[in-house]
């Protein structure tokens, strides 16, 4: 015992190579950025996002002068990155903003990661069920998924739990392949068949035996599906089928925005500066994990 | 060969069968009379009465499957309330834009996202190999429609180089009808150039691993024939493979590039279908799009026989 369990020992554990990555710490930081301007929002300056002054309909960004809340009491404000044609804060409507798109991407991704892990953990385990569910998932991953979303959404009507709901349907496949190919080579290890032949009941060797070996790759996948879904939130929203368009979104600042993109590029340019900014830290910390969670992706980088 | 091929094609089936099934849910999970929803709100009661026995909405839901089923067996996709067309003919009339379109960038992403890939395969670790994986992250993550309002902003508002937005057909003359694709392809194709790159610069540098290479080198053979004839020919299956999957992002990003530029095509018939709840035509544009996408999966499996002759089935 002693021998086989001394380099485990002398193994950087895995927590500490995650975080010398450079990726990761770059995407850590400006995700625990934004979920600070998310919390934080009200007090940054910020009036309420949804208040409407005619007054400032248009100021441009730096204007600084008086905003009127809906109680009729003019505050100073300062408009920092301008108003838009109704005369609401852009800079209060970007902050808010980061709140829906965070949670979509965190609840899209916890959906999406639950329900495609339970059936590819039943589809590489429970052989009757594999032919007819991958067959179901072949055919929704043969409709493009920002389609399948937006058909999803007018059809159940927008909200933020039909807009989750919508946007995780079509990342299930791929999460269930993913999940079907980890168990399928997992099942064939050692330690699986000795729990078959000591008799542990089936779901026991799933969620005790293979579950566990299946963590880490899931959890590389689920930050990418997280950056899509909140790249897919803003897209539907820009398109005018998602949230309503009194709740402040980047994709809903933008439509709102490009009706006068010629005279006032601000509108689009503010929130298409942090969804880009969101997702590319989304991105890198998934990139980062990747590298250094996923052993098989470690041992063809080590190879070369 | 030939069971391959009746086999490969048999399997497309149970893949349209789900589309379609898919599909026809969709209209069923909205909340109300599916009847009233087709008919639109300008309907008569007599209207819906009329939709209601067309589709057999009295019946089972199966039976109203089949009847529907056969209908787009037979090219009937039904019959738009908003535009009072077929749906059909309406996609008709759609297609050519969003076509143009999506030919301009694949076309563009290829030749540019192979070269570079290959290159920084050549040269692993490199600058050029760095920057393009950075670009690559940059490309995923940056959203088609923020990069499509900064071109306009710069190159049709600023430097006055390009028309801003609209399409125009190849009739109306040559360089008017390419002038308007230029930043629309663009803007689409930097996703796909991020995609296709990525994966040719694995398969490449994998490829160049291989023995075959070192004998090509020690025989003399000048790199550019070694990287292009041994290097590429021999990654070309995970590439094609890449471009045929990315089409999916692209039919994706056609619907928001659409909307950006003011393209009348298929992309922006679905937003508006969508805005006025015109069901079938959401459902048909949906359905063709994906009966387009399995479609030219099917062709980039069968082109494996070609491009890897190794390959016999």
């Amino acid at each position: 015992m002693a021998i086989e369990a001394s380099p485990v020992s002398q193994r950087p554990s895995v927590l500490s190579k995650v975080a010398r990555n450079w990726s990761v710490r770059i995407g850590v930081g400006v995700l625990a950025l934004l979920v600070a301007v998310a919390i934080c929002a009200p007090w940054m300056g910020t009036v309420d996002p949804a208040v409407m002054d005619g007054a400032v309909m248009n100021v441009l960004p730096g204007h600084s002068g008086e905003f009127t809340l809906l109680d009729g009491r003019a505050v100073k404000h300062e408009f920092w990155m301008g108003a838009d044609s109704f005369g609401r804060d852009i800079w209060s409507r970007v902050l808010y903003g980061t709140r829906i798109s965070l949670i979509v991407g965190l609840f899209v991704a916890l959906v999406s990661l639950t329900l495609g892990g339970l059936s590819g953990l039943c589809a590489g385990y429970l052989r009757w069920l594999d032919g007819i569910l991958m067959r179901v998932m072949d055919g929704l991953m043969a409709i493009p998924g920002i389609l399948l979303a937006i058909a999803l959404v007018s059809a159940l009507g927008a909200s933020l739990t039909t807009v989750v709901v919508a946007i995780a349907i079509p990342e299930i496949p791929r999460v269930t392949r993913l999940v079907r190919s980890l168990v399928l080579s997992i099942r064939e290890e050692p330690y699986v068949e000795a729990a078959v032949a000591l008799g542990t009941p089936t779901w026991k060797i799933m969620l005790r035996h293979i579950l566990p070996n299946a963590i880490a790759p899931l959890i590389v996948q689920g930050t990418f599906v997280c950056a899509s879904a909140i790249l897919v939130e803003s897209i539907l929203s820009f398109l005018g089928v998602g949230l309503p368009s009194e709740i402040p979104t980047w994709g809903n600042i933008m439509a709102e925005g490009r009706v006068q993109f010629n005279q006032y590029p601000h509108n689009v340019l503010y929130p298409g500066i942090f969804l880009a900014a969101t997702v590319l830290a989304v991105n890198m910390l998934g990139d980062g994990l990747r590298d250094t969670l996923d052993p098989k992706f470690n041992k063809r980088g080590s190879g070369k | 060969m030939l069971q391959f091929l009746i086999r490969r094609l048999l399997a497309v089936i149970p893949v349209l069968f789900v589309v379609a099934v898919v599909v026809f849910l969709i209209l069923r999970l909205t909340p109300g009379d599916p009847a009233a929803v087709i008919a639109g709100n300008s309907a008569t009661l007599e209207d819906i009465a009329n939709i209601r026995k067309s589709l057999g909405l009295d019946e089972p839901l199966l039976i109203q499957f089949g009847i529907w089923f056969k209908a787009i067996l037979t090219g009937d996709l039904g019959h738009s309330f908003y535009y009072r067309l077929p749906v059909t003919e309406l996609i008709g009339q759609r297609l050519e834009p969003t076509f143009m379109l999506a030919l301009f960038t694949i076309v563009l992403a290829v030749m540019v996202s192979v070269p570079l890939g290959v290159l920084a395969a050549w040269r692993h670790g490199g600058w050029l190999d760095r920057g393009l994986m950075g670009f690559s992250v940059l490309g995923f993550s940056i959203p088609v429609f923020v990069l499509g309002y900064i071109l306009i902003w710069i190159v049709s508002l600023k430097l006055n180089l390009l028309p801003v937005q609209g399409y125009k057909r190849i009739g109306e003359g040559f360089w008017p009808f390419v002038s308007h694709l230029i930043l629309p392809a663009v803007t689409l194709a930097v996703i796909y150039i991020a995609l296709i790159a990525r994966v040719t610069r694995a398969a490449v540098s994998e490829a160049l691993t291989e023995d075959y290479i070192r004998t090509a080198r020690s025989k003399g053979l000048p790199e550019v024939r070694v990287l292009i004839k041994h290097a590429l020919a021999n990654a070309a299956v995970p590439i094609v493979t890449v471009i045929g999957i990315g089409i999916a992002l692209l039919i994706g990003g056609v619907v928001v590039t659409e909307t950006v530029y003011a393209i009348p095509g298929l992309g922006q018939l679905t937003v508006d279908a969508v805005l006025a709840r015109d069901f079938p035509v959401v459902q048909g544009v949906i359905l063709f799009f994906s009966v387009a996408y399995v479609l030219i999966n099917l062709l980039v499996d069968l082109s494996y026989i070609v491009l890897d002759p190794r390959i016999r089935y």
